[in-house]
């Protein structure tokens, strides 16, 4: 493996490059993919059917907490990122691990939040409303749960390999997975739940 | 018992039962065959597990013909039902059963792989690379489809097959009205190949991006390079599109949510609009690259490089961004304003202008030049009336007024076909014909091939033309039977000839394959077309490597120019080479997904968990993998080299030279 020392760790191999370009190229699939929920959620949201409205169910303080947690991951992650760019690998994991405590409070709160709805008669059944909401919100969490594996598999690597160009480019690609749930996030919480709160 | 009879099919016919036990003899046939011959290990070291594009190409093509036979099977039961008045052959159920799998087989099954067989064959070795960008994923992605492809194949032997047409409109789909799994399956198996069409997507834009040989600038690509990269690129941004209509329409079915039904605030129509946004870029993911090797084989044929080559890549960008913005002409007559379906009717139309100019194209391609009618030449010169014909049909389909006259009715299976077998299937059957000796040694026979062509292109006419005939008189499609007295009937007597002899050419091809196999002379050398492209710079068979040395390009027509200009194409010394090891995780966490699918499919929710939670070991795994491949060394690749003769003076160059 060629290794070239004027790119950063996560860049200095050709298949390291391949890789960041193939996830970009996935990034913009998903893109597409939550457009779509979005789309089928912005359709969907008034046909509540006879089961509650987003103004009936939706409430602040989950979703500031939620909003709060997966804001400041983002960052603690990018300050996980630079501290590998300087080689500091201790301070690495440590953010790093910050960071998934953080998306697990995130889906904490999510997953109580959900359990709040199916007491408040809000179940996937309810309405066409109910399960676009569900489905959005679940592809969300979902993707959260899988990065926390993926996270913490790659915390395990560091710690065991050290920082190599291999285990470099894996951090900076789940960084980019990370940032762009967070893009995700804000989407949901202003033109779901904000909007649907007014 | 209660237990079984979910397995059981609602409407058994005997040609059901006949295919059961067929579907038995074949597969224990290849098992005792394996076994006796002793191929397992040879299965699973060069086939199951390989990382090669171009087996992994060879192994799409493959699958691309077997499905070919069962879409053709459904056709011709199809045809034969409708030959004749009120023919008591199918009933409603199964003749709905059989217009659905045919559709979805053509589709996604056939046409589909055939196209992923060719960007898999051709797009490397085009680019001058070793290999696509993530061997390890493209094998995956066809696992994923194949086992896809086979989740959708037991259907008509399982639990029953889907009846709501291929585009599964709901709430005809729904619970309701499709009691059998049948639309399971259908939301299952499509989701699977469909993730893996998605992994192959940015496979080839990331290769085609970052892999091209030195010197091969973007309007210095091959011209089927350049449709394969926007293909892939509308791959990208049109199957999360479905995946999610699937998730939905899964979710409806089997966990009672409420996206598409017609209480509890579901709406219908939002299927159909998901359903065709991702339905129409599928046809362009399909034609593009058809005419991408439309041209490479044009361009050989006619001994001339391409006319307008940017007026050809221009046009494809053009297409394919118009292609996002038409899909509601699939419903002009489906309630939706005189405003939308004035705009998609114009923006539908518009689609004709950037056809028309590649249309021209090809043909000033062959204007002067030399015209050699082999059969892959056949096949493309037949291709442009035919496809034109289908495109003007295309633009009638597309003025909404008119189109609340033709709609649902054979008018329109008439178009569609006139258009899907021109322009895909024959491009399939002209690039089979085209690459097949690069690939496997040999030339198929060129006198049954021009047989095929015509056989088909009679058959094809035959089949079709009448049925715009019929479609004008109002004869509806998908209905399974008709009365004496609508008149249809000779019409559709001579659609059924016509379907007979389109058979016949399908099973020309497999003799012809046979035929050649047995017959065909080898040592035709790397070059036996005296092609233009790179991809016939490499020996006959291909290494495993591709190319010794990458190809240094200068020129859009870089091997025709390195025979005819003397540009030298390979310099340097030859070095180590890296290449990717075998895997056998992509098959096997295929085959889990296959087990997920079918517990999702009936509801059983236990084994569904196991294999839901062994795909996430699967790719737990991978991550903690460490795979640095290997390397072919130097030493070995000269002594390759040297085994084809030619290390230094590239002797096929004088040879294709002469012959002309
Ligand atoms: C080889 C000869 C073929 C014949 C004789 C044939 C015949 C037919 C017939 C009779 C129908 C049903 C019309 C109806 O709705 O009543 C049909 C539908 C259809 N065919 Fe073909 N077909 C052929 C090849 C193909 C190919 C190559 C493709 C695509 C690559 C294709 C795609 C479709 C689709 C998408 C439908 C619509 C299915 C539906 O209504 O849900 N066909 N075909
Ligand atoms: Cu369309």
């Amino acid at each position: 493996m060629k290794i070239d020392h004027a790119q950063p760790l996560e860049y200095s191999t050709d298949q390291n490059q391949l890789n960041i370009l193939g996830f970009w190229i996935f990034l913009g699939a998903e893109i597409m993919l939550f457009a779509t929920l979005f789309t089928a959620y912005f359709t969907l949201s008034h046909r509540t059917g006879s089961g509650p409205t987003p103004a009936e169910i939706f409430e602040i303080t989950p979703v500031l907490i939620e909003t709060f947690a997966l804001l400041t991951s983002s960052f603690t992650i990018g300050l996980g990122i630079h501290a590998m760019r300087l080689g500091r690998k201790n301070a690495m994991v440590t953010f790093f691990g910050i960071t998934l405590l953080l998306g697990l409070c995130f889906l904490g709160v999510e997953i109580f939040e959900f359990m709040t709805y199916y007491h408040e008669g809000a179940t996937y059944q309810t309405s066409a409303f109910t399960a676009a909401l569900m489905t959005t919100l679940g592809t969300h969490g979902a993707h959260v749960t899988l990065g926390l594996f993926w996270g913490t598999f790659i915390i395990i690597q560091v710690i065991k390999r050290g920082l190599t160009p291999q285990t470099a480019n894996k951090a900076f690609i789940f960084s980019l997975y990370w940032h762009f749930l967070d893009v995700v996030w804000i989407f949901i919480f202003s033109f779901i739940y904000l909007k649907g709160m007014m | 018992m209660e237990f079984f009879q979910r397995f059981a099919i609602p409407h058994p016919s005997p040609a059901i039962y006949a295919s059961m036990v067929a579907i038995a003899l074949v597969s224990i046939g290849i098992v005792v065959g394996l076994t006796y011959f002793k191929k397992w290990g040879y299965l699973w070291r060069e086939w199951l597990t390989t990382v090669d594009h171009k087996k992994i190409g060879i192994m799409y093509l493959l699958s691309a013909l077997l499905m070919l036979f069962r879409g053709g099977a459904d056709a011709i039961m199809m045809r034969a039902q409708l030959a004749t008045p009120d023919a008591k052959l199918l009933d409603a159920q199964h003749y709905n059963e059989i217009f659905t799998t045919h559709g979805v087989v053509m589709i996604l099954f056939m046409a589909m792989p055939f196209i992923f067989a060719f960007f898999n064959l051709i797009v490397p070795l085009q680019i001058g690379a070793r290999d696509v960008a993530f061997p390890r994923l493209n094998a995956l992605s066809f696992w994923l489809f194949f086992v896809g492809a086979m989740l959708f194949n037991i259907s008509f032997v399982i639990g029953g097959s889907p009846d709501a047409g291929w585009t599964s409109y709901f709430p005809l789909a729904g619970n309701d009205f499709s009691t059998s799994v049948g639309t399971n399956y259908y939301m299952l198996a499509i989701q699977i190949s469909g993730i893996g069409s998605l992994m192959t997507g940015i496979n080839f834009c990331t290769t085609i991006i970052k892999m091209r040989a030195p010197g091969m600038t973007l309007m210095k690509m091959p011209m089927f390079t350049w449709s394969a990269f926007i293909a892939n690129i509308i791959v990208v941004f049109a199957f999360p599109v479905l995946t999610v209509a699937l998730i939905m329409g899964t979710a409806d079915r089997l966990f009672g949510a409420n996206f598409f039904t017609t209480s509890n605030g579901g709406m219908d129509m939002l299927w159909a609009n998901f359903f065709w946004v991702w339905g129409h870029p599928e046809v362009y993911i399909l034609i593009l690259p058809a005419f991408g090797l439309y041209s490479e084989i044009i361009s050989t044929f006619s001994g001339r490089n391409l006319f307008g080559y940017r007026a050809m890549v221009w046009s494809m960008i053009l297409i394919s961004l118009l292609s996002f913005l038409v899909w509601t002409h699939h419903f002009f007559t489906m309630g939706q304003g005189a405003l939308t379906n004035s705009i998609f009717s114009i923006t539908t139309m518009a689609i004709a202008v950037p056809t028309g100019v590649k249309i021209f194209n090809w043909l000033f391609t062959m204007w002067k030049g030399k015209i050699r009618f082999t059969t892959p030449m056949l096949y493309s010169i037949g291709f442009i009336p035919l496809f034109t014909i289908g495109g003007a049909t295309g633009v009638m389909l597309g003025m909404s007024a008119a189109d609340y006259q033709y709609h649902n009715t054979m008018f329109l299976v008439a178009h569609f076909h006139n258009t899907i077998i021109p322009g895909v299937v024959f491009a399939m059957l002209a690039g089979l014909t085209y690459y097949w000796p690069k690939f496997f040694g040999f030339m198929l026979n060129e006198k049954i091939g021009k047989l095929t062509f015509w056989l088909l292109t009679i058959g094809f006419v035959l089949a079709f033309f009448p049925m715009y005939l019929s479609g004008l008189d109002g004869q509806a499609r998908r209905m399974y039977t008709y009365s004496e007295a609508t008149g249809f009937g000779p019409l559709n007597m001579l659609s059924f000839v016509g379907a007979a002899l389109m058979a016949l050419a399908f099973l020309a091809i497999v003799y012809n394959i046979y035929y050649s196999y047995k017959n065909s002379p080898r040592n035709i050398g790397s070059d036996p077309w005296d092609a233009r492209s790179l991809e016939w710079a490499t020996h006959t068979p291909i290494p495993e490597y591709n190319f010794a040395r990458l190809p240094q390009v200068s020129s859009s027509q870089a091997f025709w120019d390195a025979k005819k200009k003397g540009h030298e194409l390979f310099k340097g010394e030859i070095k180590d080479i890296h290449m990717p090891n075998n895997s056998g995780v992509p098959f096997v966490m295929s085959c889990i997904f296959f087990v997920a699918g079918f517990s999702f499919v009936f509801a059983l929710w236990v084994p569904a968990v196991i294999a839901l939670i062994g795909v996430f070991v699967c790719m737990a795994l991978r991550s903690f993998e460490q795979d640095h491949g290997y390397h072919i060394h130097a030493k070995e690749v000269k002594e390759t080299e040297a085994k084809y003769g030619k290390v230094l003076n590239n002797e096929d160059r004088s040879r294709a030279t002469s012959r002309v």
